[in-house]
């Protein structure tokens, strides 16, 4: 077992794990935060996406040793209460989701997309979230909810 | 017809979505998310050959391991080792062998499970099932189809000649019909095998509930109330005893239309054990675990004057089973089987369909089922009989639809069809697409060469959905019926409970059940809320597939909210000291008419019929509503759909350069919601008809096992749409509205493949096999070009 200290959504998290373990299963599993979600076993989904220091990772591709003494932002955490962050808000006014099983993954590379490039082209935003997958959308208003979060985030097209 | 959707105030609205604040903000109750006390992890030992008799099973070393708490093969499971039932034995000679949750003998397909090992964690299980071992006596794998049905093919089931389960006549009288004919087109189509590609893959918990016989099962299911009847009659379980929950499900597309092994085996060994089973399939396990959909050979003629007008269509089919058969195997070809003369008027309809066992995972409904393989074949053919005879494919359209002043029309396949605007669809299809240019771009890029060609795709496609009237249903052989049921319920401080047997996965049945119900009510949108996918709590229902929750279910939503009103009149006329036929009801209360001032909410009445102070004689406290209604016909949805397909002859890559579709849903609850279901399925008919395919080698092992190797489509791969509706309301649905979940699966696919193929028309391709990866584009352009050298 190897320690590890991690902030996860603003609390810090001490933990023992086997060094094995992927971040995506010990935020779910020893954490409880059960908003980040696994959809395949070959890192091509995006479903199990989280901020790692503030850049979008595939947690099922991340060792929880990995994530010692970083800071790790999830669906969860990116807005607190009954806040609503800029793209969760685009989502909704979009209908940018429909199961929303993809959508945690969906919003956290939108985050990170935007924070890279604040006014993306739509052809920007496919490529830039084309390692996250949705059988529901067709990514149709995915794009427009992207496009519409950047507007509220003052980025301009 | 009902005047709801002129009046009402919630209906026909964009609303934003009611689901949406706990899924953005990841408050959400998936069945992995479920941790019970004591649970143990079921891990399935399967399968990794096609077709081989199963020799030896030594559970000892697992058994042996730390953690593990069971290990059973069928032998030791015994009579707890029920069956997988298959509902619908389309002929009464189906050929329907056993399914046991546990396979005995032989195994039929690589994933076919041969035992199931119990452990603390997940890990141990994994752990466990490698250590069971397995002695396999290889047997020759049945694949593909053809040879499957050929003499002398090994047999999957010995019970099953010829691998066939059943073969299935519809129609006739080709021949005669089509004697005279100028123009015969016969092709064969194959349409691929593909997986339904819900993001979040299958899940089980089964629990114990303490100290009542009740047992729990959470299930990723798009039929719980479909799976409490088949677990119950499949298990022995007294039904009375089965909760079946579907809590939040990441997606279905048909293939959680099912009642799976993984279901039963949990539920059995949960009982067994005594203790919460929990099973949550890995991405690579669901590929072989869960069911695939289409995979048919299509032996097609279509026949026509040398003016283009059909006389007949002949339909031959091998449709792939797979190695059992699932939930409703056989008859999903046979969905499609009244949709392949699809809008067009013609004399004689003749089909056949031959249901084929082969050592591949059972096939079963995937987002049209049926349908979109009926679609394909037609709208294919269409363009296929039009370059024959040099005419425009959509003037060969036009020639042959049913106009729009012909409905009601009852086609060749014998359906009848209530409502329809071709016509209209098409106007503005065309208007939003642009023809004129893109067929001028096309004609000079032809002229001058142009390495990248220009192709046109049409499909002016129908479906029947909103399944089903159960009458119908029953001729078909199918065991159970298509009804649906609402309970409404007024709570005392005025808010609703509205109880409906569907089962959402993404359709955001919360928000527009609760605008029908608003509409109806006059009360607000936020006060109601929807119960659903739990027997517990909704104990009648008939699920979601086949694009039914809105076409049957919004109907008996509305008879449910008509019959709370009728069931608060007595008590507000009570009140109000008035006959209750001096009463209208309006916006909520009724107030007598002529008197506007005297008037009562229906919060109020809610809470006076909780108190029961003071109601007049015989009414009972409580106010509620409730209905079962059997749909009187299936809705025939309609559409355009236009795709302008750019082809590099050189590399065989290809892009949807332009895509336009316009549905004729009928009257639309939710116009946003409407749009988004187009917009996924055109996505997963796209992905059909470019990226996706399920391939098995010659030995039956299969190629795509991940979805590293199976390829969904991304935001990268496709495009923008351009959508709009017509509405002609449907005359046989109480609301006037039709099934839309499927509409763009259907239609999409052969408006892509039609454009690629007539972007290569002048090389002489006549078709090109799905999915068009540039490998499968340039073969068809170097097979054209060998042809014609």
């Amino acid at each position: 077992m190897q320690h590890i200290s991690v902030m996860v959504d603003g609390t810090r998290y001490d933990s023992d794990v086997e060094p094995r373990t992927l971040l995506v299963h010990w935020l779910r599993n020893d954490l409880g935060k059960v908003g980040t979600v696994v959809g395949c076993d070959t890192s091509n989904c995006g479903a199990c996406t989280v901020l790692l220091d503030g850049r979008s990772v595939k947690s099922c591709s991340v060792l929880a040793v990995q994530a010692d003494g970083c800071e790790v932002t999830t669906i969860q955490g990116l807005a607190t209460g009954d806040d609503w962050h800029p793209v969760q808000t685009a989502f909704k006014e979009c209908h940018g989701l429909q199961c929303g099983y993809c959508t945690p993954g969906m919003v956290m590379s939108a985050v990170d997309l935007l924070s890279e490039n604040p006014s993306p082209t739509e052809d920007e935003i496919r490529d830039g979230l084309h390692g996250n997958l949705c059988r529901c959308t067709g990514y149709h208003n995915i794009v427009k909810s992207v496009q519409y979060a950047a507007d509220l985030m003052g980025g301009s097209k | 017809m009902t005047d709801i959707l002129e009046t009402g105030t919630a209906i026909g609205r964009p609303i934003r979505r009611k689901e949406d604040a706990k899924l953005l903000h990841g408050r959400t109750n998936w069945t992995d998310n479920i941790q019970l006390p004591g649970t143990v992890h079921m891990g399935l030992v399967r399968s990794p050959m096609a077709h081989a008799r199963i020799a030896k099973v030594d559970l000892s070393a697992a058994l042996a391991m730390p953690g593990v708490v069971g290990a059973y093969d069928a032998a030791s499971l015994g009579d707890m080792n029920a069956n997988v039932l298959c509902v619908w034995p389309v002929t009464d000679d189906t050929v329907m062998p056993p399914f046991p949750a546990l396979t005995g003998d032989k195994v039929r397909h690589v994933g076919d499970v041969v035992a199931v090992v119990l452990a603390t964690s997940a890990t141990l299980a994994e752990d466990a099932i490698a250590a069971v071992e397995v002695e396999y006596e290889p047997l020759p794998a049945v694949v593909n189809m053809v040879d499957a049905v050929s003499p002398g093919s090994a047999l999957v089931h010995d019970a099953a000649a010829n691998n066939t389960s059943y073969v299935y006549n519809l129609g006739g009288g080709y021949d005669e019909a089509t004697a005279t004919a100028d123009v015969v087109v016969k092709r064969r189509f194959v349409n691929q095998r593909i997986i339904a590609g819900y993001m979040e893959p299958r899940a089980v918990v089964a629990a114990p509930m303490g100290m009542s016989d009740e047992i729990t099962v959470w299930s990723a299911t798009q039929i719980p109330h479909v799976l409490r009847v088949v677990l119950s009659l499949s298990t022995g379980i007294p039904e009375q005893n089965l909760r079946i929950v579907a809590p939040d499900v990441g997606g279905g597309f048909g293939g959680k239309l099912q009642m799976y092994r993984e279901e039963i085996l949990a539920l059995q060994l949960a009982r067994k054990l005594g203790r919460p089973v929990k099973w949550n399939e890995t991405r690579s396990e669901d590929m072989v675990a869960s069911h695939h959909g289409r995979d048919q050979i299509q032996d097609l003629e279509l026949a026509a004057t040398k003016d283009g007008k059909l006389l007949g269509m002949k339909v031959d089919l091998l449709a792939n089973m797979g190695a059992y058969l699932q939930i409703i195997t056989p008859g999903t070809p046979l969905l499609g089987m009244f949709m392949f003369p699809a809008i067009y008027k013609m004399d004689a309809y003749q089909f056949r369909c031959t249901g084929v066992f082969t050592n591949t995972t059972p096939t079963d409904a995937i987002r049209g089922a049926g349908r979109p393989e009926a679609t394909f074949a037609i709208e294919r053919m269409m363009d296929e009989l039009a370059a024959e005879l040099g005419v425009d494919p959509m003037e060969l359209r036009v020639k042959n639809w049913i106009q729009h002043h012909e409905f009601p029309f009852t086609t060749v396949a014998g359906l009848t069809y209530d409502t329809g605007n071709y016509e209209a669809a098409t106007a503005r299809a065309l208007e939003l697409f642009g023809m004129e240019e893109l067929r001028a771009e096309q004609k000079a890029r032809r002229d001058s060469g142009d390495p990248v060609q220009l192709g046109i795709g049409i499909s002016t496609f129908t479906e029947m959905c909103g399944l089903a009237p159960s009458r119908t249903l029953g001729a078909l052989k199918y065991a159970a019926g298509g009804w649906e049921h609402c309970t409404i319920r007024l709570l005392p401080t005025g808010k609703v409970e509205l109880v409906t047997g569907t089962s959402p996965h993404g359709q955001g049945h919360e928000t527009a059940w609760s605008q029908i119900a608003s509409s109806i009510l006059g009360i607000p949108i936020e006060d109601i809320d929807v119960i659903h996918s739990d027997t517990g709590r909704a104990p009648y229902g008939m699920d979601t597939y086949g694009s039914r929750s809105l076409a049957v279910g919004g109907q008996a939503i509305k008879k449910a909210a008509d019959r709370v009103i009728e069931n608060a009149r007595p008590i507000a006329a009570h009140q109000l000291e008035c006959a209750a036929s001096d009463l209208e009801f309006r916006d909520g209360a009724f107030s007598v008419k002529g008197d506007p001032d005297k008037s009562v909410t229906l919060g109020a009445l809610a809470w006076a019929a909780f108190s029961a102070h003071n109601l007049p004689d015989g009414i009972e406290p409580m106010i509620e509503g409730a209905a079962t209604v059997d749909p009187e016909d299936f809705s025939y949805p309609h559409g355009t759909h236009l795709a302008a397909m750019e082809v590099d002859t050189e590399t065989g890559k290809v892009r949807v350069r332009k895509y336009v579709c316009v549905d004729d849903v009928g009257n639309q609850v939710n116009p946003m919601i409407v749009e988004g279901q187009v917009h996924g399925g055109v996505a997963m008919g796209i992905g059909q008809a470019l990226y996706e395919g399920v391939e098995y080698d010659a030995d039956g092992n299969l190629l795509t096992a991940s979805l590293a190797d199976y390829l969904i489509p991304s935001a990268a791969d496709l495009p923008s749409f351009i959508t709009d509706r017509t509405v002609t309301p449907s005359t046989t649905h109480s609301l006037g509205t039709k099934g839309v979940g499927e509409a763009g699966a259907i239609a999409s696919t052969p408006a892509i493949i039609n454009g690629i193929v007539d972007a290569l028309r002048p090389m002489g391709v006549t078709d090109v096999l799905m999915p068009a990866s540039p490998q499968n584009v340039w073969r068809a352009i170097q097979a054209a070009k060998g042809a014609s050298a």
